[in-house]
């Protein structure tokens, strides 16, 4: 195949009338991919950190999402549980082995079932914590691994995403930052999922429909400072 | 896929006949324009991010093959597999050489208009892979046995009664007296029947809506989560990417995320936009063990240099059919290959040739909607301009349209002759025409009365009205 990447690369640089050995553009792209420069930020998001949250909120909620707030992260259990109930659910979910989520008292719930490792079929619930937030337009980060595999994100119907307010940015080029120090420059995990909402589909007349593939019901459980 | 737009002519007449169709083409009248609408108006920065978005992919073009070079080199590092193919042809073979390695009979597939345009799923099933498509629209379509008349809106051109009856025709297994009136009975079927199938398949294949170069990432932007479990579950993720979905960085496609959903769908962002970089690590529960990106040129790289290279700055977001007289009147199906409305009256004669695809840029209107509302800037009525000035300097405009122009030039290059000849012309339309104020039928501009009536000339030109209204002031 190595013969189909010189022949394109070839017609590429006949057409633009370049060369391969061209110091300057060679400069341009590294300069670029060095620095990342940032575009224009939306003013909407630029928020001291308290509006930040109340505007994740309303953003989440504007695209269906549901959205609580708890006091302290030993209270997520309760709210997952108040969850539960409020859909007829059984008290049954599966989570991968996030420590933050595994430090919390799911033990103090009488009959609920705490499931671990990747989604299965049949799950109804499950539970991620997300690595970030994006005020701008209410949009969940998570990133693949055993503490949150993805296929929690896609296979339930009710997927309940635990969330820090202190890890609530107002643009999405602040959460690309902060995976950048986690992972390593020009590293990324397997899979980034941003996720706006529950899943929906118009493709029938463009009439707006909840829970095409993906969830049916998106449940944020934001962690408020304190 | 056949190429059918050299009777584009034909397709559209038998469109406008086409009642259900018809119907189906007010869905897109209705919904799109006024949610982008709203959507780009509440960002006050909208029009500040299209020129950044336009500024980034003419910086990508500039510089292709650098970043595509460091694209491939990143997907390597993280344990994935480059492809490149000059030609339809070869990507097909490079796809069907990588299901014959894992032995796959069943691939899912992500929406994806590059396996459209290459014709994937025909030459897959005739080497015995069923490809089965999870996106609902292409799901629906390729029950049918059609293709998408809209790049990102596939069926819409489908009636709600068409999918359930293509419903119970295919899922036999389902009891027929079941009630499929509701559209959310129509989409829980799917998503039951679908559900099995990402689980039996050994390859998911994907488009992208961007490979980025800083991290060898592809992405794919979705709002059902179909792409998300056709990439997950199945042992292999393919990725299908034409080479100028590139982007630099993840600062870069942020930018660019802003303005697509809003321009397509009028949402402030997709449900779904997924980043997705080499095979899954050996400590991950899920994900696919083997990952691919064939880089698909198929005459793009010649649209480099070339007056047809903004052309390339395309996100494939729909705004400019969905804003589109043309595209509203007649669909996406006239146009007789993958991509319809204007995007597409530009960019088939650059891939397929003008001598096949002639009358597409001839179906515009020149309103400017479609540059107007385009995220990435791009002059489409001035290339399809381009394109007309090509075939006519080919000679390949049929005789009648040359002898009109030619006869138009003639008179235009002697001013004098030109304003008495159309005082005569606008004297003699306009009285004929004064009784209903316009033409039902006029020899000569049959094409146009058959479906419209042609407004009667007020009964003064132009230039004579300039002239009158100069010498007043
Ligand atoms: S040409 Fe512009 S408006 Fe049309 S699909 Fe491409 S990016 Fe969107």
């Amino acid at each position: 195949m190595s013969d189909a990447r010189s022949a394109i690369l070839a017609k590429m640089r006949s057409a633009m009338g370049r060369k391969a050995d061209d110091v300057e553009r060679k400069a341009a792209v590294a300069d670029r991919l060095q620095r990342s420069p940032r575009g224009p930020l939306p003013a909407r998001g630029q928020l001291p950190e308290s509006e930040r949250t109340a505007l994740f909120q309303k953003m989440a909620e504007a695209v269906q999402a549901s959205v609580v707030r708890v006091a302290s992260r030993a209270d997520v259990p309760d709210a997952v549980s108040a969850y539960l109930k409020s859909k007829n659910l059984p008290a049954t979910v599966r989570m991968g082995e996030d420590a933050r989520l595994a430090e919390m008292p799911w033990s103090a719930q009488k009959h609920m079932e705490i499931l671990k490792g990747r989604a299965e079929n049949a799950d109804l619930a499950t539970v991620s914590h997300a690595l970030g937030g994006v005020a701008e337009t209410g949009t969940l980060m998570l990133v693949s691994g055993p503490d949150n595999p993805t296929t929690l994100n896609f296979l339930p119907e009710h997927h309940i995403v635990v969330l820090e307010e202190a890890d609530i940015a107002g643009d999405y080029e602040s959460v690309w930052a902060r995976i950048r120090e986690r992972f390593g420059k020009g590293v990324m995990p397997r899979t980034v999922n941003m996720i706006t909402g529950p899943s929906r589909s118009a493709d029938i007349e463009q009439t707006l429909l909840l829970g095409a593939h993906g969830p049916r019901a998106l449940h944020i459980v934001i962690v408020d400072k304190g | 896929m056949q190429i059918t737009s050299p009777g584009f002519k034909e397709n559209a007449r038998t469109a406008l006949d086409d009642a259900p169709l018809q119907r189906a083409l007010g869905n897109v009248r209705k919904g799109f324009i006024e949610k982008r609408a709203k959507a780009s108006a509440a960002l006050p920065e909208f029009d500040l991010l299209r020129d950044n978005a336009r500024d980034i992919k003419d910086h990508v073009l500039a510089h292709l093959d650098l970043y595509l070079e460091a694209y491939a080199e990143k997907v390597e590092a993280a344990g994935g597999h480059v492809h490149w193919a000059e030609t339809a042809e070869d990507a097909r073979r490079i796809i069907l050489e990588i299901c014959r390695q894992k032995n796959a009979r069943t691939v899912t597939k992500g929406k994806s208009m590059i396996t459209e345009e290459i014709g994937l799923n025909d030459f897959l099933e005739e080497h015995a892979v069923a490809p089965v498509e999870t996106d609902l629209g292409e799901y629906i379509i390729q029950l049918r046995g059609e293709h998408p008349s809209h790049i990102i809106a596939p069926a819409v051109h489908v009636n709600k009664d068409q999918v359930e009856a293509d419903f119970r025709r295919v899922h036999t297994h389902l009891d027929p007296a079941r009630n499929l009136e509701e559209p959310t009975t129509l989409l829980s079927e799917a998503r039951a029947v679908l559900r099995e199938k990402y689980f039996e398949a050994d390859i998911g294949i994907t488009g992208a809506n961007f490979l980025i170069a800083e991290t060898g990432t592809s992405v794919i932007v979705t709002n059902e989560g179909n792409g998300d479990l056709t990439q997950n579950l199945p042992k292999t993720h393919v990725v299908v990417a034409s080479i100028e979905k590139i982007v630099p960085t993840l600062d870069d496609v942020s930018q660019i995320l802003r303005v697509l959903a809003r321009s397509a769908t009028g949402q402030d962002m997709s449900v779904y936009t997924t980043f997705s970089t080499g095979p899954k690590r050996d400590i991950d529960p899920d994900g696919p063990e083997d990952y691919h990106v064939v880089l698909l040129d198929n005459g793009r790289s010649s649209m480099l240099g070339s007056e047809f290279q903004d052309m390339l700055r395309c996100i494939r977001c729909g705004a400019c059919m969905n804003h589109c007289p043309v595209y509203h009147a007649v669909g996406g199906h006239a146009y007789g290959w993958v991509y319809p409305g204007p995007m597409g009256a530009v960019l088939t004669p650059s891939l397929m040739g003008v001598d096949k695809s002639g009358h597409l840029p001839n179906a515009s209107t020149f309103c400017g909607r479609c540059e107007s509302v385009c995220p990435m800037r791009i002059p489409l009525p001035k290339m399809m301009r381009h394109w007309r000035e090509r075939e006519f300097s080919r000679n390949l405009t049929p005789a009648t349209a040359r002898y009109g122009l030619g006869a138009w030039a003639f008179f235009a290059k002697r001013p004098a002759l030109y304003q008495a000849a159309t005082r005569l012309a606008m004297a003699v339309l306009g009285r004929l025409g004064r009784s209903k104020g316009r033409f039902s039928a006029m020899p000569l501009a049959g094409g146009w009365t058959k479906y419209r009536d042609l407004p009667a000339p007020e009964g003064e030109t132009f230039q004579a009205q300039w002239a009158k209204r100069r010498t007043a002031a």
